[in-house]
């Protein structure tokens, strides 16, 4: 089968009956700390992986999951602590080939060249050369179709890797990452982006190659996948190691209560409610689908705080982008303030009296170039002056009232956005959120990079606007942002599951999000 | 041609999951590979066409006058083709195809006749020519890669700075009384064909070679591809870039070498407003102004095409204060057909 393949491939390995305990382990790490600056994204972190287990690494955002994976594959060498292969040390980042050989990464964003074809990608730079050193397209084709069914990968070859699927290409970068030989493959959230026959196709390869004697570490935020999957599940918890263990012999009940902690006692569930139920709702949702979400119907009631929240591509992004106008819904339909805008038009819903805060500060929440007080107002230019004509005095106290409002960090409203902290930027932009007096609140991940104490600060802010009797709609996986919630709705793979009343505790939370049932 | 670079849209809406192979011949050549003669028909056309209107046409002394006319901006059309494949762009091209032999003139031509200084013999003139294009590189290929400026601007102020210096030092004037060696490439005569015609031809079918069979090659297509895979695949891109940026430029130097050559004289205004046709000729030919697509022999038959077509309207008899609007029209009416041809939307 691999008799084409010379040293680069080696035959599969015999099945794990090789698999002895006393065998070193694949990949060891012990005593990992990675500083950067004064963030600490690993504190004496350890993994040991065995020959032919699949591996599970869990964690929240921030665990420190991916930083473990750049110092696993090379990227990034740890401040402290030490990393073997199979007993021996790492070889040195320069060696990137030495690398290749111990371990290779199937990350979520795809490193193959989509103008070339699968053959050229998975030999670029390592082509067949005949004579006089040309490169011999038929050796190279040839080893590539011997390399793809040595590992049943049923691709042609002469495929634009630009045509795969995402499913091939993953399959396509599991055999190239197999010719290097390296025998360790780390999966980063390979489902992501998968359907559920995919991911069936994937775990039976999963199977077949640990059958072969290929060792996995396995990264994903589906629990249910790591107990249909993983032999073995190592939790990571800001920044540390918290358990390793058999999958088992650790109940969902703990696997979700190792990733989450215990959890500290939070003032914020005393909130009294300031729901007024007598006014017109400030929001309601209507038989909603779109693009990846489908029947979604609540309401948001007139001062009342709603969490919506979900896993990465549980669609609580997306409904909430609906809402404000970002995308359009293909069915149902939104209300705002009892006014129902053109839908998939922001300024329709700005109109009808709807503030937001974007996902992504850096992508949709501001201009950086401009200053304090243009991004504060960009969105209430009628108030500026008449006919369009911009009072600059006018939009700067208009300004110094929301930078007063907001204690945001800085010397005068003229000074350009980037130059703030991202704490300051994020307060920017709640600032124009808030600038309108708007009837609906709308917020996607609002405290995502931004430090303790402005989420302190943004979060009383938002409990100080639904006081006013402001409808507020928080989308996000973040706890804290959750917790003051009047009640949280959970979404599903693109469908609200349950709803949360208040006083939840967090590995409830954390199991709705994850499709984890705690009392199966 | 690297059956590796493009599809064909048949091969694309191929059955989809079973492996496949789109060929004729028994499989000898890929149909992907048919891609890169799809320009091939419409030279056919051409020619019949340009023999029903002049019977002059295809004569061995035509065609060997169009391959001579296009020489000179074949070689630039082959170093924008190697910038474009790495997604880059090169404005600057077309002056530095008039300021490297007009500063081997200024230098070599005796005083008294043009701005000459006379300072150096003609034989410095090759030399000094080739030295120039390479420093033009490599000021650019320091600006865009070492200190990471933009490409398209660099190169649109270059073109304009190396314009200005040929106009400062030859005073607006053109150089006459060139040196032997400088009037060489353009003049002399190899096999019964001009040297020029030579030199075309072989460096494009050296280029093809080097981009289809050699490692070097293949990493131009995967940094214009996905530069990030191309580092991860031990790609030493900054590298390659800087030889394609040199490279490039030398090759402009050479090419107005051959012009001066041909033309016994360096114009202040020379290579002016190619860079457009070259652009126009490697659009046409099928590279991708996004990177990582399109091959050498596209690129050639991309130029051919547009003199032919040329050659056909001088022998219809079409007035030459036209032939500019045409020339125009051309360039448009080849992108719609390689359009309708190639099936897939420019980018």
């Amino acid at each position: 089968m691999s008799d084409g393949e010379r040293s680069v491939t080696p035959a599969p390995a015999p099945a794990d009956d090789g698999r002895v305990p006393s065998d070193p382990p694949v990949v060891e790490a012990t005593g990992i700390v990675k500083r950067f600056g004064p963030t600490v994204a690993l504190n004496g972190a350890r993994i040991t992986i065995r020959p032919g287990e699949t591996h599970a690494l869990v964690g929240r955002n921030g665990a420190g999951k991916s930083t473990l994976v750049s110092v696993l594959t090379g990227l990034q060498a740890p401040d402290e602590g030490t990393v073997t292969f199979v007993g021996a040390p790492a070889p040195r980042l320069s060696d990137r080939d030495a690398w290749r050989q111990r371990v290779a990464c199937v990350y979520q964003k795809s490193t193959i060249i989509p103008t070339l074809t699968v053959a050229e990608n998975l030999f670029l730079n390592r082509h067949d050369h005949g004579r006089g050193r040309l490169i011999s397209w038929q050796a190279t084709r040839r080893r590539a179709q011997e390399l793809l069914s040595t590992w049943s990968v049923n691709v042609d070859p002469q495929t634009l890797a630009g045509e795969l699927s995402v499913e091939q290409r993953q399959f396509v970068e599991i055999a190239r990452a197999l010719s290097f030989g390296a025998r360790f493959i780390i999966l980063d959230e390979p489902t992501a982006q998968l359907d559920a026959a995919a991911i069936n196709r994937l775990f039976d390869r999963i199977r077949d190659l640990q059958r072969q004697g290929v060792t996995f570490l396995f990264i994903s935020h589906h629990l249910q996948e790591i107990y249909e999957i993983c032999d073995m599940v190592t939790v990571f918890r800001d920044a540390r190691h918290i358990v390793t263990a058999p999958v088992a012999e650790l109940g969902r009940a703990d696997l979700v209560a190792a990733m989450t902690g215990e959890a500290a006692a939070d003032r914020r569930e005393e909130r009294a409610t300031t729901l007024d139920s007598g006014a017109t709702a400030a929001l309601s949702v209507r038989a909603l689908g779109g693009d990846g979400y489908d029947d979604v119907s609540f309401q948001v009631g007139a001062g009342e705080i709603v969490g919506l929240a979900g896993a990465a591509g549980s669609g609580r992004t997306e409904v909430a982008e609906t809402v404000v106008g970002l995308r359009a819904a293909t069915a149902g339909d939104v209300e705002i303030a009892g006014s129902r805008p053109r839908p998939g038009s922001v300024p329709a819903a700005l109109a009808a009296g709807a503030g937001f805060v974007p996902q992504d500060r850096h992508h949709q929440g501001f201009v950086p170039d401009m200053s304090i007080a243009d991004n504060a107002t960009l969105s209430i230019p009628k108030r500026l002056g008449p006919k369009g004509f911009l009072n600059r005095s006018r939009r700067d106290r208009l300004a110094e009232g929301l930078i007063d409002n907001l204690a945001i960090k800085t010397p005068g409203p003229e000074l350009p956005v980037s130059a703030l902290s991202g704490g300051n930027q994020q307060k920017v932009v709640m600032a124009r959120a808030l600038a309108d007096d708007p009837r609906l609140l709308v917020l996607i991940n609002p405290t995502a990079g931004v430090d303790v104490r402005s989420k302190e600060f943004l979060l009383d802010k938002v409990e100080e606007t639904a006081e006013t009797g402001t409808g507020v709609l928080i989308a996000s996986d973040e706890l804290d942002d959750l917790r003051m919630c009047d009640r949280v709705l959970v979404m599903f793979q693109g469908r609200v599951t349950s709803e949360i009343a208040r006083g939840w505790h967090d590995h409830d939370l954390v199991a709705a999000m994850e499709g984890v049932d705690l009392h199966a | 041609m690297p059956e590796t670079v493009l599809a064909d849209t048949a091969a694309a809406k191929g059955a989809e999951p079973e492996p496949r192979r789109t060929a004729l011949l028994g499989g000898r050549i890929p149909l992907a590979r048919l891609r890169d003669l799809a320009l091939v028909p419409a030279i056919v056309v051409i020619a019949i066409v340009g023999q029903i209107v002049n019977p002059v046409f295809l004569q061995a002394d035509n065609l060997i006058n169009v391959l001579q006319t296009m020489s000179e901006i074949a070689l630039l059309v082959l170093a924008q083709t190697m910038v474009l494949i790495v997604k880059k762009m090169d404005l600057s091209l077309e002056s530095t195809m008039g300021l490297a032999p007009g500063v081997a003139a200024w230098l070599v031509v005796p005083v008294g006749a043009g701005h000459g200084l006379g300072l150096l013999p003609g034989a410095w003139a090759i030399p000094v020519t080739l030295a120039v294009g390479a420093l033009v590189g490599v000021i650019n290929a320091l600006l865009i890669i070492r200190f990471g400026l933009n490409g398209f601007i660099v190169t649109l102020g270059m073109l304009i700075v190396l314009r200005g210096v040929l106009t400062g030092i030859s005073g607006g004037q053109t150089f006459f009384q060139l040196p032997p060696s400088m009037l060489y490439l353009g003049t002399a005569q190899w096999f019964g064909m001009p040297a020029s015609i030579w030199i075309c031809l072989v460096l494009f079918a050296v280029a093809i070679v080097v981009l289809g069979w050699t490692s070097f090659g293949r990493s131009l297509y995967a940094i214009g591809g996905n530069v990030d895979a191309a580092k991860a695949a031990g790609i030493r891109t900054d590298r390659v870039l800087w030889i394609v940026i040199v490279t490039g430029s030398v090759l402009a130097a050479l090419a107005g070498l051959m012009l001066s050559g041909r033309l016994a004289s360096v114009a202040s205004a020379q290579g002016n407003g190619y860079i457009f046709t070259v652009f126009a000729a490697a659009v046409i030919g099928g590279i991708s102004l996004n990177g990582g697509k399109g091959t050498m022999f596209g690129a050639f038959s991309g130029i051919l095409l547009l003199f032919m077509i040329q050659n056909v309207l001088t022998l219809a008899g079409v007035p030459a204060q036209w032939i500019g609007a045409l020339n125009g029209l051309i360039i448009l009416v080849a992108l719609t057909i390689s359009r309708i041809t190639g099936g897939k939307v420019q980018e």
